[in-house]
C-alpha cells in the first residue's frame, strides 16, 4: 500500500511537467497570432482612447497656434456646466427618445408582418432590410429633397412650410430623427426577424389555442418572449442614435445646428474640434458620450444575465 | 355555481364531444402527410394515434386543433364542421411535445392564461387553477417559473393548463417522449386515470406501442398518412388487419414467414405445419404466415434455422433465428427454457392455434380465424 502511494506522484510528475510546457507553448503561439490585431487596436483605438483623457485636462488658448496648458479638472467642470452642453444633452435625449422606440417598434411590426409564410415575402424582407446598406449621405439627400420648402412634399401637398422644416427650431430635430429612424428600421427589422425566428412556434400556437387574440398575443406573449432581443435592439439602437452625424451635417450644418436644437452630442464634439478648434472641449464631450454608452452596455449585460433562465427553458 | 365537471360541453354545436375525420387529407407542397383519413373518435374516448415517425400523426392532430388547414375532407367536433373555425373557438386544449409553457410567467399565470382569455373572474380563475394544480400535484410550485422545474413537472403543468379549461377535446402530441422511463410509466398511469375521471374526449399521439396498448380505449394505426386499422388494443394485437400492423405491434413484433398453401395444408420452408381442425379456407399458392414470438418455440423437429442472436431480458429471452431462406424469426422463451448457443442449428415449431394469414402480395389479413 505504501509503495503504491509513493508511486503515484512519481508517475504523474513528468506528465504534469509536460502538460505545463505544452500549455506555455500554446500561450506563446496565441499571443503571436494576436499580435497584429493588438498592434492595430493599440495604435488606432487604445492609444487615442487614453490620449483623449489627457486632452480633457488641457485647455486650448483662444487663438490657434499657441500651446495648450494643463488646467486639471476645471475644464471638465466648465464644459459640464455650460448651457450649450446642457442644450446638447437635452437635444440628444429627445433625439434618442424619438429614434429608438419608433425604430424598434417599427422594426418589430415589420418583422411580424413579414414573418408570415406568404409567397413573395422574401421580396418584402429584402426591401425592409435594405435601409441598412443605404448610405446616410444618400438618405440625407433624398429626405432633404422631400423636406425642401420649394420642391418638397409639403409644398406639393399645398402646405407652405415657413420657416423651412430644416431651419425650424421645432421641426428640425424630429426631421433629422426621422431619417435616423428610417435608416435604423432595416437593422431593427433584421434583429427582430432573427428574434422572431428563434421563438418556438409551439408557444405561439399554444397561446392561439388558449384563446389569445392579436393584441394579447403581441403584448403578453410575443413581446415578453422577445424581451432579450428587444433589449439588444434597444442598446444597439441607442448606440446608433448617439452616433448620428451625417444627416445633421449635410442638412443642417454647423451654423444652424445651434438654434435649430440639432446640436446632438456627437455633432457637438465635431463642432468643438473642427469648427472651434478646441480639442480640450471635444475631449471632455467625447468622454461624456463614452460614459453614457458604457452605462448602457453594462446595463444590458446585467439584464441579459438575469434572462439566462429563459434560454434554459 | 354549476357542479357539472364539464361546463365546456355545448359550446360548439350541440350534442356530444366527438371528433370526426371525413376523408381528411393534408398535402404539404409535394408530400401527402395525411391521406384520406376517415375516423370517428367517440365522446369520452381516449383514442391513440399510433404509427412510425413521419406517418402524419401530428398533422392529423393539428388539423383538429386548427393549426393546420386540411386540403381535403372535413373535420368536425360535436356536430359542427370546424374546417373554418378559428383555433381559439374550437374549445380544444393541446399538450405539446415540448410542453410549450410560457417561460416568462409563473406556473399560476401559465395555468390561468386560458381562463384569463375567457374573461373568467379573478377569484374563479384562482380557484380553478388551484384545483388543476392540486390534481396534478403541483400545489406548492405555483410561484415558480417553468425554467425552475424538472421535465416531469413541466409536463404536468402543461396538463394542468389543458384541464383547467374543461375543454371538449384534449389533444396530446407525444407528451411523454421527453421523460425518462420510470417517470413515463408513472405519468402514463396519471394521464389515464385523469382522462377516465374527467371523461374528456382525448386524442393521444404516440409512436410508442406500449403507451398505445396501455392507454387507449382504441388505437388507430397509421402509416404513410393512411389509416391502417382502428380497434381496441387487444383486438389489434389478436387480429391485425395487415402485415404492417402485425409487425408494428408487440415487442418484438409478429414474425412474418413466407409459406405455401397446398390443398388446404400449410408448408413453411418446405416443412408441413400440422393444423388442428378444418383445412385452411385459403386458395392454394403463396401466403404470408404471421406468428407472435410467444407462439413460436424451439423444438427437436420443425422448421430448420440457425441462431443469430440471443437477447436476455431477465424474465424472458428473445432468440433471434434465421431460416434457410434468410427470414428472421424471433422466438420468445420463458425463464426455464434451455438457451441455445449462437450459431446453433435449431428447429422452430409454430403453435397452430395462434397463426395469422396474410395475402402474400398485398399483406392484407386473410379470413381464416384460428
Ligand atoms: N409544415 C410542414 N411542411 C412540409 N412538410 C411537413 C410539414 N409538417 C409535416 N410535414 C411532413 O408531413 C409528414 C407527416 O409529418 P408529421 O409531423 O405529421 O409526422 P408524425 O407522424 O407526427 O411524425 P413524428 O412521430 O416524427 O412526430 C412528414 O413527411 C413531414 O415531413
Ligand atoms: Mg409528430
Amino acid at each position: 500500500m505504501t509503495t503504491t502511494d509513493l508511486a503515484v506522484p512519481d508517475e504523474s510528475a513528468p506528465v504534469r511537467r509536460h502538460a505545463l510546457s505544452r500549455r506555455h507553448r500554446e500561450w506563446g503561439l496565441a499571443y503571436l497570432l494576436l499580435l497584429p490585431a493588438l498592434l492595430v487596436f493599440g495604435v488606432f483605438t487604445f492609444y487615442p482612447f487614453l490620449k483623449n483623457f489627457k486632452l480633457a485636462l488641457y485647455q486650448n488658448p483662444p487663438y490657434p497656434g499657441l500651446p495648450s496648458h494643463y488646467v486639471g479638472l476645471s475644464q471638465v467642470g466648465s464644459v459640464l456646466s455650460s448651457t450649450s452642453f446642457h442644450q446638447s444633452l437635452v437635444s440628444t435625449f429627445f433625439y434618442v427618445l424619438m429614434v429608438v422606440p419608433v425604430g424598434l417598434l417599427g422594426g418589430l411590426l415589420l418583422a411580424i408582418a413579414a414573418h408570415k409564410a406568404i409567397r413573395g415575402m422574401s421580396m418584402f424582407r429584402t426591401a425592409f432590410s435594405s435601409t441598412v446598406v443605404s448610405s446616410v449621405a444618400v438618405a440625407a439627400v433624398v429626405f432633404g429633397t422631400l423636406m425642401d420648402p420649394v420642391v418638397g412634399l409639403l409644398p406639393w401637398l399645398g402646405i407652405d412650410p415657413h420657416p423651412a422644416i430644416l431651419q425650424n427650431p421645432t421641426w428640425a430635430l424630429p426631421a433629422v430623427s426621422l431619417i435616423a429612424v428610417w435608416q435604423f428600421l432595416g437593422l431593427s427589422f433584421i434583429i427582430m426577424t432573427a428574434g422572431l425566428q428563434s421563438l418556438p412556434d409551439e408557444i405561439l400556437e399554444a397561446a392561439r389555442l388558449d384563446g389569445a387574440g392579436g393584441w394579447t398575443m403581441f403584448w403578453r406573449v410575443t413581446v415578453p418572449l422577445l424581451s432579450p432581443t428587444l433589449f439588444f435592439g434597444l442598446v444597439v439602437g441607442t448606440i446608433y442614435a448617439f452616433q448620428s452625424f451625417g444627416q445633421i451635417d449635410i442638412l443642417i450644418g454647423p451654423q444652424n445646428s445651434g438654434f435649430t436644437h440639432t446640436n446632438v452630442l456627437l455633432y457637438y464634439v465635431y463642432q468643438a474640434l473642427s469648427i472651434q478648434h478646441d480639442p480640450g472641449v471635444a475631449a471632455v464631450l467625447s468622454i461624456v458620450l463614452f460614459i453614457i454608452l458604457l452605462v448602457f452596455t453594462l446595463a444590458q449585460m446585467r439584464y441579459l444575465e438575469r434572462r439566462v433562465t429563459y434560454a434554459a427553458n | 355555481m354549476s357542479t357539472d365537471v364539464r361546463p365546456g360541453i355545448g359550446k360548439i354545436g350541440a350534442g356530444v364531444a366527438r371528433v370526426n375525420f371525413a376523408g381528411v387529407s393534408k398535402a404539404f407542397d409535394g408530400t401527402l402527410a395525411v391521406d384520406d383519413l376517415s375516423l370517428e373518435v367517440h365522446d369520452g374516448e381516449l383514442l391513440v394515434l399510433l404509427g412510425p415517425s413521419g406517418c402524419g400523426k401530428t398533422t392529423a392532430l393539428r388539423m383538429v386543433a386548427g393549426l393546420e388547414d386540411p386540403t381535403g375532407g372535413t373535420v368536425s367536433i360535436g356536430t359542427t364542421v370546424v374546417n373554418d373555425v378559428e383555433p381559439k373557438d374550437r374549445d380544444v386544449a393541446m399538450v405539446f411535445q415540448s410542453y410549450a409553457l410560457y417561460p416568462h410567467m409563473t406556473l399560476r399565470k401559465n395555468i390561468e392564461f386560458p381562463l384569463r382569455q375567457q374573461r373568467v373572474p379573478a377569484e374563479e380563475r384562482a380557484r380553478r387553477a388551484d384545483e388543476a394544480a392540486a390534481t396534478l400535484g403541483l400545489g406548492d410550485l405555483l410561484d415558480r417559473k417553468p425554467g425552475q422545474l424538472s421535465g416531469g413537472q413541466r409536463q404536468r403543468v402543461a396538463l394542468a393548463r389543458a384541464i383547467v379549461r374543461d375543454p371538449k377535446v384534449f389533444l396530446m402530441d407525444e407528451p411523454l417522449s421527453n421523460l425518462d422511463a420510470t417517470l413515463r410509466i408513472q405519468t402514463r398511469a396519471d394521464i389515464v386515470s385523469l382522462q377516465r375521471r374527467l371523461g374528456t374526449t382525448t386524442i393521444y399521439v404516440t409512436h410508442d406501442q406500449v403507451e398505445a396498448m396501455t392507454m387507449g380505449h382504441r388505437i388507430a394505426v397509421m402509416k404513410d398518412g393512411m389509416l391502417q386499422q382502428v380497434a381496441a388494443p387487444q383486438d389489434l394485437y389478436e387480429r391485425p388487419a395487415n402485415t404492417f400492423v402485425a409487425s408494428f405491434l408487440g415487442s418484438p413484433g409478429m414474425n412474418l414467414l413466407p409459406a405455401t398453401v397446398v390443398d388446404g395444408a400449410l408448408e413453411v420452408d418446405g416443412v408441413g405445419i400440422v393444423l388442428r381442425g378444418a383445412p385452411l379456407r385459403i386458395a392454394d399458392g403463396p401466403v404470408t404466415v404471421g406468428v407472435r414470438p410467444e407462439s413460436a418455440s424451439l423444438t427437436a423437429t420443425g422448421i430448420a434455422a440457425s441462431v443469430t442472436l440471443v437477447e436476455q431480458l431477465g424474465a424472458e429471452t428473445h432468440v433471434i433465428c434465421t431460416l434457410v431462406d434468410g427470414t428472421r424469426v424471433v422466438v420468445r422463451q420463458g425463464r426455464k427454457a434451455v438457451r441455445p448457443d449462437l450459431g446453433e442449428a435449431v428447429a422452430i415449431e409454430l403453435d397452430p392455434d395462434y397463426l395469422h394469414f396474410f395475402d402474400a402480395a398485398t399483406g392484407d389479413r386473410l379470413a381464416d380465424d384460428r
